[in-house]
């Protein structure tokens, strides 16, 4: 019984889970102690035990470093028990987030994938695109947001659209760099046996190219989603007023709500690794069709 | 008159390389004419692959003349005038073995109806009758081979170009499909050039052996052989065959002679 719960996943993870939990308490008490000592010291209370030191650094309003258990709490608080509509609802930021981060996430593939065939097809474009390309990744994003987000605001396109041009800004990459390799992966004697069918250079690309990319598409588009949710929240970091997580986050920072800060943080995890499973599943199923051994 | 299949005069083919130049093919000359099973037969590295590949227009010789059916090896290909088997199965690993088959036919724009029929005849010829749906990777080496045999096969090309296609077989195996080629060569009229690296095949299958040496890759002797084209595998117990086969072995030898 125990062995078989070791050689699953789900024992090892539950120890780590509890080993980290552990320690986050430890660390808890410990970047609290100094803030509770100091809010006995102003409720006048002179003198305190250990254990009344302990409980108080696991209860206070606005920690350095939130218990799991009061993040926990708010979550719940926030995601079950308010109304999704309400702007205190974590589901509610949560389906802005996710809604910029899906259309960011379509418009980077597609010209992730776009830009690939064009570098795979056109050799200059490989001399000549590849290096902006990388070049692009260079700028950090948390100083290109603010920027793109104001130049659309000239131009009268605001909500979703700005996020999502900073989210495909970031996932386009991980799509052009997989894809270029996934359509480079055919090896020579592959690409041989298309010569000799004297195929057309689209039809190589349709039937030898395209298929062998599959596998290296879905790692970069998994890549790729969880990227796109970066720059969603990094994006509304910038532009608070439509919600989001990133609006959560800043919120949060500038009330010193760290509680807050950190179940935005968790529920924004939470949602790239839902959005990272989902591109894993259709993975599977799409691998399965093409044949892939079990 | 009727231009010979394969026209081939001083061939030449130098690969550059880091090391310096490889002289793949030197000074090689051969005809071909229509209905000619021609064996290729030498030691590893004497050019064997490189001038089926220069007839296949997948390799560019570096001096000589070349012709397909009177035309060059390029608008040969173009024309699609050559079935090629790989030395390894080359099976796409995304499609079944059916969807294999019928790669070719798809890319020559067969209807459907055509490529079921082609692809269900081409199963039956190599005995994989029941294996369409399977993929690559569910069948032995063996079976790959077969496949790969069926999809050059699938658009019944006048002239087969054969990389050691039975190398990875076991003996029965090979046993059989030698006689299965020779069948539908004796039947089909097509000329073959076949590499091997086994005596008793290529004299088995040949109308022609030639044998090649080594470093240059250079034609050392043509042998022909007239058996009868319905012959069997007993044949290779005839006095003949076994004379044949010495002579062979002996300008391998000869071709091998810089060793000692
Ligand atoms: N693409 C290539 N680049 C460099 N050298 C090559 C290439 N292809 C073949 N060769 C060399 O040419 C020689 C002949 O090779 P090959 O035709 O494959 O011989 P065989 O098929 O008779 O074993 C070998 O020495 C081989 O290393
Ligand atoms: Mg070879």
């Amino acid at each position: 019984m125990l062995t078989s719960l070791w050689q699953g996943k789900t024992l090892p993870v539950l120890v780590v889970c509890a080993i980290i939990a552990v320690f986050w308490y430890l660390g808890s008490i410990w970047l609290n102690a100094d803030m509770q000592r100091m809010l006995f010291e102003n409720n006048g209370q002179a003198s305190y035990t250990t254990a009344e030191l302990i409980e108080g650094t696991l209860s206070q309003e606005k920690p350095k470093l939130p218990t799991p258990g009061q993040i926990l709490a708010e979550l719940n608080k926030t995601v079950l028990e308010t109304a999704p509509t309400s702007k205190r609802s974590l589901v509610y930021h949560g389906s802005v987030t996710i809604s910029a981060t899906l259309l960011g996430f379509l418009i980077g593939s597609m010209l992730g994938m776009g830009l690939a065939i064009l570098v795979v097809h056109i050799k200059s474009l490989d001399r000549s695109l590849m290096p902006w390309v990388v070049a692009s990744q260079t700028i950090p994003i948390i100083a290109l947001a603010p920027m793109i987000v104001v130049i659309m605001n000239q131009f009268e396109v605001t909500g979703l659209i700005p996020k999502a041009v900073i989210a495909a800004y970031l996932s386009f990459f991980p799509v052009t760099v997989g894809m270029v390799k996934g359509l480079r992966s055919p090896d020579p004697l592959q690409l041989d046996l298309m010569r000799t069918y004297s195929a057309s250079q689209w039809q190589t690309f349709l039937k030898l190219r395209v298929p062998a990319s599959v596998p290296y598409l879905f790692t970069s588009l998994k890549v790729g989603v969880a990227a796109s949710l970066v720059g969603t929240v990094v994006a509304e970091l910038t532009k608070s007023e439509d919600g989001g997580f990133g609006a959560r986050l800043l919120g949060g920072s500038y009330y010193g709500q760290t509680i807050q800060i950190w179940a935005a943080l968790f529920a924004a995890a939470a949602c790239a690794w839902v959005l990272v499973s989902l591109v894993g599943v259709v993975d599977r199923v799409v691998t399965k069709a093409m044949g892939a051994r079990p | 008159m009727s231009h010979p299949v394969i026209e081939a005069s001083h061939l030449s083919l130098t690969f550059e390389t880091n090391d310096g130049p490889v002289h793949a093919l030197s000074d090689v000359s051969l005809d071909i004419q229509k209905g000619e099973f021609v064996s290729l037969i030498g030691p590893s590295g004497c050019g064997k692959t490189t001038l089926l590949r220069v007839i296949a227009d997948l390799e560019q010789p570096s001096e000589g003349e070349i012709n397909i059916n009177g035309m060059s090896p390029h608008e040969a290909r173009l024309k699609r005038a050559y079935g090629y088997v790989f030395q390894a199965p080359a099976l796409y690993p995304w499609r079944t073995i059916g969807k294999n088959i019928a790669l070719p036919l798809e890319i020559m724009g067969y209807s459907k109806v055509e490529q079921a029929e082609r692809v269900r005849k081409g199963l039956d010829l190599v005995n994989l009758t029941g294996f369409e749906k399977k993929f690559p990777w569910q069948l032995s080496g063996g079976m790959q081979q077969r496949a790969s045999i069926a999809r050059a096969l699938s658009f019944d090309p006048d002239l087969l170009l054969m990389d050691e296609p039975f190398g990875a077989l076991d003996e029965i195996v090979r046993d059989k499909l030698n006689e299965q080629l020779l069948r539908l060569w004796e039947m089909t009229q097509k000329t073959v050039v076949f590499v091997t690296h086994s005596i008793p095949e290529a004299v088995f299958l040949s109308t022609k052996i030639v044998v090649m040496s080594p470093r240059p890759g250079k034609i050392h002797d043509i042998i022909t052989c007239d058996f009868p084209r319905d012959r069997t595998l007993d044949i290779r117990e005839t006095p003949e065959f076994i004379d044949v086969a010495n002579r062979v072995r002996q300008g391998l030898r000869e071709g091998h002679s810089y060793v000692d």
